[in-house]
């Protein structure tokens, strides 16, 4: 019913236009698509303005995504910063042989799976499940105080939300434990056992971002034309049911689509907040693969730079393969996919 | 998104001829139950906040016996005063100030023009553009390839290296790609193209004014992320003196490195002081870090929704 709702993520095919859209505008602006008249080095020479409009933002990709990009084979070399990037020794497969063989290698890989799966298992239906109550409730003003609240902790950093953390759960000053201790409970060590990283990254999480990623399920269900429930009204369907069988297909596809972008996304666990939760005591499950490249990289006082980039290839191909079977995969159950 | 006219009170407060269809008593509940549950789910994200700003005003000692949980106990302001003692914090506060502020304007205004030039059609290699981006959103460089690249620009340890890295994102571009796409009608540049205006022209005398909602989320985008950064800090820079207030705290609420010799004033009998008041300032600090983000929200919340809205769901 709503296949024909775009989303962003549809921005991503890059050519976007339907071909009858893109015959028809051909038709109506014959001077700004006059492919058939005039010359190709005409036409570059007369949007000249447009390409120096362009040009900061080709600048910055160059720079900032292709250069980095170029300086990957440092990960197929023994880096040395005499050397350079192109200087030093090739050396083939021997960084990502050596991770492949490391002894940290399957924690490494079970630590993010197993923490980014948990996030995706337990954060994915809360946001839609709030959608649907924020568009149930009669009363909107309600609604909209509810929104205005849950967007917020968006908006704060990261540093901020595992600050916050560590003083609730502080095992000497935090109002957590106390109140574990007042209910007669031991409190369990939620900031230094390994077992308890995991559930405590996970809502603390589900507590920053789940207000807002309502946003994109509230746009969704905002365009189910009203007539569908009065239709379903007039038939005598409940509340419950029109929920289930008007708005949930509503969000489906937009639903599918966030699906694949997070599972492509799996391999790099937010690691900018695992760094700050870590410690010593849960490094056995807190060590991912980013935080592992992070150590190896740049905070050891030997850098190895070739090591931790061939690491950091093998996460972001995985990552990449994810993805497009995660797609495919998608595009063959329920026709609706990336690209 | 049931029209009023037909959830109407229940039957007998109307007259017996108005034919409305009567609510089901289920769908009553259901109400009742969803306003149950979304005010459990507010209050739970409203808790932190309360009892961290309660603690901030609270006396250290009731905070950390538990006898603080809501309001607060033995109200004062010594906390903020403690942080403004800390040059560190200030200097961060200001350091954090310039980086977003800076970054807020170089993001957009980059994100705005290339997004502006890949929204027409009429752009020899439009397809092309549009792919070298989008590829950057499925594989990058990496960490340390995007180290060494900032080291070879020279900019570790500069403003710059808090900056550029990051200027840019690459879904903002998109998004705002998609808005001029739908929101700028083809006859206004025709119009224009008549009347002998050039894309520049016609990009900053009509374009511009008629984005404000992209252009509201992409200040406030740029901004509130270079506000809550720490990592590039953390990675490019090794002098204190630049260190973004993101990475000050993190420094002083997780590596316990909080230090009283660095108080200005510090006179060996205020030390037992300060360190008592060392967990009081943790408070005021996190309170102080998210004002700024905070306060950029409600406003540009009415132009956010709707640039989003367009500039994400086309149609």
């Amino acid at each position: 019913m709503s296949t024909d709702q775009e989303t962003f993520v549809d921005q991503l095919r890059v050519d976007d236009t339907p071909r009858k859209e893109r015959r028809r505008r051909r038709a109506q602006g014959p001077e700004l698509e006059n492919r058939r008249t005039v010359p190709l080095s005409r036409r570059i020479r007369h949007s000249w303005q447009l390409y120096l409009l362009l040009l900061p933002a080709l600048v910055w990709v160059a720079l900032f995504a292709y250069w980095p990009m170029y300086g990957i084979q440092i990960a197929f070399r023994d880096f040395t910063p005499v050397g350079g990037i192109t200087g030093s020794d090739f050396v083939g497969w021997k960084h990502i042989e050596k991770f492949l063989h490391s002894y940290n290698f399957w924690p490494l890989l079970r630590n993010t799976l197993v923490l980014a799966l948990y996030e995706l298992v337990a954060g994915f239906p809360i946001p839609i499940i709030l959608a649907l109550a924020l568009n149930a409730v009669r009363q909107r003003y309600f609604s909209r105080i509810v929104q205005l609240i849950t967007y917020a902790p968006n908006f704060i950093s990261v540093v901020v939300v595992v600050g916050i953390l560590v003083m609730l759960l502080d095992p000497q000053t935090g109002i957590v434990p106390h109140t574990f201790e007042l209910l007669g409970i031991a409190p369990p060590a939620f900031l230094t056992d390994p077992g308890w990283f995991r559930h405590t990254y996970v809502w603390s999480g589900i507590w920053q971002t789940a207000g807002f990623s309502a946003i994109i399920y509230l746009a969704a269900l905002s365009s189910v034309p009203p007539e569908l429930h009065e239709a379903a009204k007039v038939d005598g369907a409940s509340h419950l049911r029109r929920m289930w069988h008007i708005d949930v297909p509503a969000i489906l596809p937009i639903a599918i689509v966030l699906m694949i972008l997070n599972v492509g996304s799996i391999m790099s666990v937010g690691f900018e907040k695992v760094l700050l939760m870590q410690n010593p005591l849960n490094l056995t499950t807190s060590q991912v693969i980013d935080t592992y490249v992070y150590e190896v990289g740049l905070k050891s006082p030997i850098p190895q730079y070739s090591y931790a980039t061939a690491i950091g290839l093998f996460r972001s191909v995985v990552g990449l393969v994810l993805l497009v079977a995660v797609n495919a995969l998608s595009r063959r159950i329920t026709k609706a996919g990336l690209f | 998104m049931a029209a009023p006219a037909i959830t109407s009170p229940p039957a007998t407060s109307r007259p017996a001829t108005t034919r409305h269809i009567r609510e089901p008593r289920s769908d009553r509940a259901l109400n009742v139950v969803l306003i149950v549950l979304l005010a459990l789910f507010t209050l739970t994200i409203l808790y932190p906040f309360v009892y961290i700003v309660s603690a901030s005003l609270s006396d250290p000692a009731a905070v950390s016996s538990g006898e603080m949980w809501l309001w607060p106990v033995g109200f004062g302001f010594d906390a903020y005063r403690a942080v403004l003692d800390y040059p560190a914090i200030t200097r961060g506060f200001l350091n954090s100030l310039l980086y977003s502020g800076s970054a807020m304007l170089i993001g957009t205004a980059v994100t705005v023009t290339g997004g502006y030039a890949l929204s027409r059609s009429d752009l020899v290699g439009r397809n092309l553009f549009t792919l070298v981006f989008v590829l950057t959103m499925l594989f990058s460089g990496g960490m340390i390839p995007t180290y060494l690249v900032v080291q070879q620009l020279g900019m570790l340890n500069t403003i710059w290296a808090m900056i550029l890295p990051g200027a840019v994102s690459v879904w903002q571009l998109i998004v705002t790609r998609t808005f001029f796409q739908t929101t700028i009608p083809h006859e206004l540049l025709e119009c224009s193209r008549i009347d002998g205006a050039s894309d520049m022209r016609f990009f900053l005398r009509i374009v511009l004014p008629l984005s404000k909602p992209i252009l509201a989320v992409n200040l406030l985008l740029y901004g509130v992320a270079t506000w809550n950064a720490y990592f590039n800090g953390l990675i490019y820079l090794t002098d204190e003196s630049l260190y973004p207030l993101q990475l000050v705290m993190r420094n002083i609420l997780l590596e316990n490195t909080f230090d009283p010799s660095k108080m200005a004033n510090a006179d060996p009998e205020r030390i037992a002081e300060m360190q008592q008041l060392a967990d009081k300032l943790k408070y005021a600090l996190i309170i102080i870090a998210s004002i700024p983000p905070l306060i950029a929200y409600p406003f540009v919340q009415k132009h956010f929704v709707k640039g989003m809205m367009i500039g994400s769901l086309k149609g």
